[in-house]
């Protein structure tokens, strides 16, 4: 007899014991299992659920992350509900099947608590490895609290069964992943009833026999290609539209964009996760006793990415920093979220000095001194340019 | 094995695998296919691994598939057929399933199994999942135009191990993929010869019902007519002299227990085996063999029967 | 002939229609045909059983040949067949005889 929780209720959980809630009460049907830090509480977690009866799911305890994610693959092509969870070289193993997750067009959600890449090998926490799979054709979304990984990654069954693709929720690796929150736990038979069994386009049953994964020649590949950018666009809409309705159920929402203080600020920090945008909250508030009209972007939703919602939020800024947790090596700029900053902007004819900060490789500690010296940096000499900064040179 | 079927008679007749594929003129792969499928049954689901098979019979918008089918990936198809398994054991016991006992087959070539594949096949079998693992064996990787896998055996010709002066073909001996399997003390596991229909079509049907106990293996032996270097016609021919010569044995490991079968129960004595010669010298691919690659060939097969004589006993 | 539209394909590539490589025939490919001797044919079923391509049809009925009566015919469908010579290569009794496909 599987025991579902039917009541509301408070729990002090770290991000990864919140994640493993909300796949337990999204009533998932396989889950592929394989440790790597900083992980693994989130699968131990799952592992616990199934053995005492609270979970229905088959576990399937791979031999390596690129198995985990084929396992998935093949479980969720079959209709199966689906989960799994990776971080960083588990990231990269998987790298070939997350491109063939997306382009069979399998609603996959996997939570990735984001740590740096090797080498050297490191377990700490920055977002190379989510930035590393950013083109991959998932829907990403970035997290910055327990409660919003419980949430969302509820919210990302319902986006990825109604668009037909994989769902990557990332957030930071140990600093949230690890770190004790409150969460509230939602009623476990709303949330089933939230998240409805769709009927999937396709499924491999003897009983209407499809073939998955054909050969596709010049003729035929690009078309593919093309419906996988249709959909990234339906994901835009439709990840609004889910967190808008989870909001109006379970009483709390997001939105793609979180910000802080924006609404008159003339200098602002755009960033990604917990730590950095907790941080340069605290920042701002300091600038602000200061005299500076500072504020804090935090995108959420990542891939597809939220273009016009950015370019309104920082409408009335004067100068922006990005600061961004990962390098793309040999790029123009090396942040990857101030690529897409600047293509946006290019695009849409926003013509502003933005500067990208490189900060936090490696969980290298971003001080909220570090965040308020950005601003002040800003007032001073606003330019466009990459700063490493936190490094000692 | 169980004997399902006694003679040709009592074989299925309708066809389960559409013509019109890409695979050569008188492939071996393709005779297995069409065996593999009729004997498996329409309840079944396929991963199938890159190779010549996926990329003959799958080019867009035409499959010559019947069964439901999924390919992924090179190394992964036990990985896949891992998680299509325990789909349908999870959303049969939430009442989701619809078709009934729904079998999950895996059919790889070698390069996927022995090289490439072997890591997920591992990882399928210790796991115990109820899935049947088909390796079709055409010795290479012969999708990409005959490149040597760690099935080729020694002195083969291959692309990458051609024949010059200072190296004559494969240097390495052929990989015992049986042994690695066996080693994962399945419930079943067997070799078969596409030459010899009857015995294999009882022996994947047997795979297929000792699913219900954990996985199964079957190692069907796949002549390749541009990769082995000779007529098509040939393909039955020499997959029957695999068998003759001793080359390729006929056996089944059933619960624990060796057993050979029909003909190769006779050759552990190597008067009944005809000469290997008989088998190499119709393949171009061991053409540039002299006697002595040959005496050493031979040397090496009559160990093998040996080993296989003594597992017998255990 | 224009190939269809992005938006009117399956998603992901999936092809809805099994055994749809029957709409290719491979008949182009042979240079050689097989030609079943239908008196030399003793029913043995071993062409149907060997052929890759499964295009050798068994047919249920009476056939006379000589003084023998058989309820069974082999018939080669050469809609697909790729000439590939196993049939003949494995036919016991020669019944069957590999015969360009241009003189």
């Amino acid at each position: 007899m599987i025991q579902i929780q039917k009541t509301r209720r408070v729990e002090a959980l770290t991000g990864n014991y919140a994640a493993a809630y909300a796949v337990k009460a999204a009533d998932v049907d396989v889950i592929a299992v394989y440790p790597i830090t900083p992980q693994t509480t989130i699968v131990e977690k799952l592992s616990e659920f199934v053995a005492n009866g609270e979970l229905n799911a088959e576990l399937i305890h791979v031999e390596s992350e690129h198995s985990a994610l084929s396992a998935v693959v093949g479980a969720s092509a079959a209709g199966a509900r689906v989960f799994t969870a990776t971080s960083s070289q588990g990231l990269e193993l998987a790298h070939e099947i997350l491109h063939i997750a997306s382009a069979m067009r399998l609603p996959i959600v996997m939570a990735v608590p984001t740590r740096a890449i090797s080498a050297p090998i490191s377990i700490h926490n920055d977002y190379s490895d989510v930035m590393n799979a950013r083109d991959t054709g998932w829907v990403i979304y970035i997290a910055a609290s327990a409660q919003e990984v419980y949430d969302t990654i509820i919210q990302a069954y319902r986006v990825a069964e109604t668009v037909n693709l994989p769902v990557m929720v990332a957030y930071d690796g140990f600093l949230i992943s690890h770190t004790v929150e409150p969460v509230e736990l939602n009623n476990e038979e709303e949330v089933r009833r939230f998240l409805p069994r769709s009927v999937r386009p396709y499924t491999l049953n003897p009983k209407r026999p499809v073939t998955m994964g054909p050969l596709a020649s010049p003729d035929w590949y690009y078309e593919f290609k093309y419906q996988q950018v249709l959909a990234m666009k339906e994901a835009y809409k439709v990840v609004k539209d889910v967190d808008a309705l989870y909001g109006e159920k379970f009483g709390r929402s997001y939105g793609v964009v979180e910000t802080y203080k924006m609404e008159d600020a003339e200098y602002a920090i755009v960033t990604y996760g917990g730590a950095a945008f907790g941080n340069a909250k605290a920042a701002v508030d300091i600038a602000r006793e200061r005299g500076i009209a500072a504020g804090v972007v935090r995108v959420r939703l990542y891939r597809p990415f939220p273009t016009m919602d950015v370019l309104k939020v920082l409408e009335g800024v004067k100068a922006l920093a990005v600061l961004d947790r990962a390098i793309m090596f040999g790029s123009p700029a090396e942040g990857p979220l101030y690529k897409d900053i600047a293509t946006a902007m290019f695009m849409h004819g926003v013509d502003k000095p933005a500067v990208n900060v490189i900060h936090g490789i490696g969980q290298r500690t971003m001080y909220v001194e570090d965040m308020y010296k950005i601003y002040t940096m800003l007032r001073e000499n606003p330019r466009k340019e990459v700063v490493f900064m936190g490094v000692r040179v | 094995m169980k004997v399902y079927f006694r003679t040709l008679k009592d074989l299925p007749r309708e066809e389960l695998f559409a013509p019109g594929h890409r695979m050569c003129a008188g492939c071996g792969a393709a005779i297995a296919m069409r065996w593999i499928t009729k004997t498996i049954g329409p309840n079944a689901i396929i991963a199938n691994a890159t190779g010549c098979v996926e990329v003959t019979t799958t080019p867009y918008p035409e499959t010559a598939w019947m069964h439901p089918y999924i390919h992924v990936a090179f190394e992964n198809a036990a990985a896949v057929a891992s998680g299509v398994e325990a789909a349908i054991k999870t959303l049969k016991r939430k009442g989701m399933w619809d078709a009934g006992d729904t079998k999950v087959v895996v059919i790889a070539g070698d390069g996927g199994t022995y090289d490439i594949g072997l890591q997920s096949l591992s990882g399928m079998l210790e796991r115990r999942h109820g899935v049947l693992y088909i390796l079709y064996d055409n010795e290479a990787y012969m999708n990409t135009g005959i490149q040597r896998s760690g099935s080729t055996p020694k002195y083969a010709w291959t692309t990458t191990t051609p024949v010059g002066t200072a190296v004559r073909g494969k240097i390495q001996w052929k990989k015992d993929i049986m042994g690695i399997v066996m080693a994962h003390r399945v419930p079943y596991a067997a070799t078969a010869s596409i030459a010899y229909i009857l015995d294999m079509v009882n022996k994947i049907k047997t795979a297929l019902e000792y699913t219900e106990e954990g996985p199964t293996f079957l190692h069907i032996y796949a002549p390749c007519v541009p990769g082995w270097r000779y007529p098509e016609n040939k393909t039955v021919e020499i997959a029957r002299l695999a068998v003759e010569t001793g080359y390729f044995p006929l056996y089944e490991w059933d619960h624990g227990k060796l057993r050979l079968n029909p003909p190769s129960n006779n050759h552990l004595d190597k008067t009944k085996r005809k000469p290997l010669k008989e088998f190499l010298k119709l393949q171009g691919r061991f053409a540039h063999l002299t006697d002595e690659e040959i005496a050493e060939l031979e040397e090496e097969l009559d160990a093998y029967w040996q080993y296989l004589a003594k597992l017998q006993t255990l | 002939m224009s190939l269809p539209k992005a938006t009117e394909l399956p998603i992901g590539a999936v092809i809805p229609e099994p055994g749809s490589t029957r709409r290719n025939l491979t008949a182009g490919w042979r240079t050689l045909r097989p030609v079943i001797h239908d008196d030399r044919c003793i029913r043995c079923q071993l062409c149907w059983l060997y052929c890759p391509e499964g295009t050798i049809v068994e047919r249920k009925g009476v056939f006379q040949v000589g003084n023998r009566t058989y309820d069974v015919k082999y018939e080669i469908v050469y809609d697909y067949c790729k000439g590939c010579g196993i049939c003949a290569n494995e036919c016991p009794t020669k019944a069957i005889e590999m015969v360009p496909e241009t003189p």
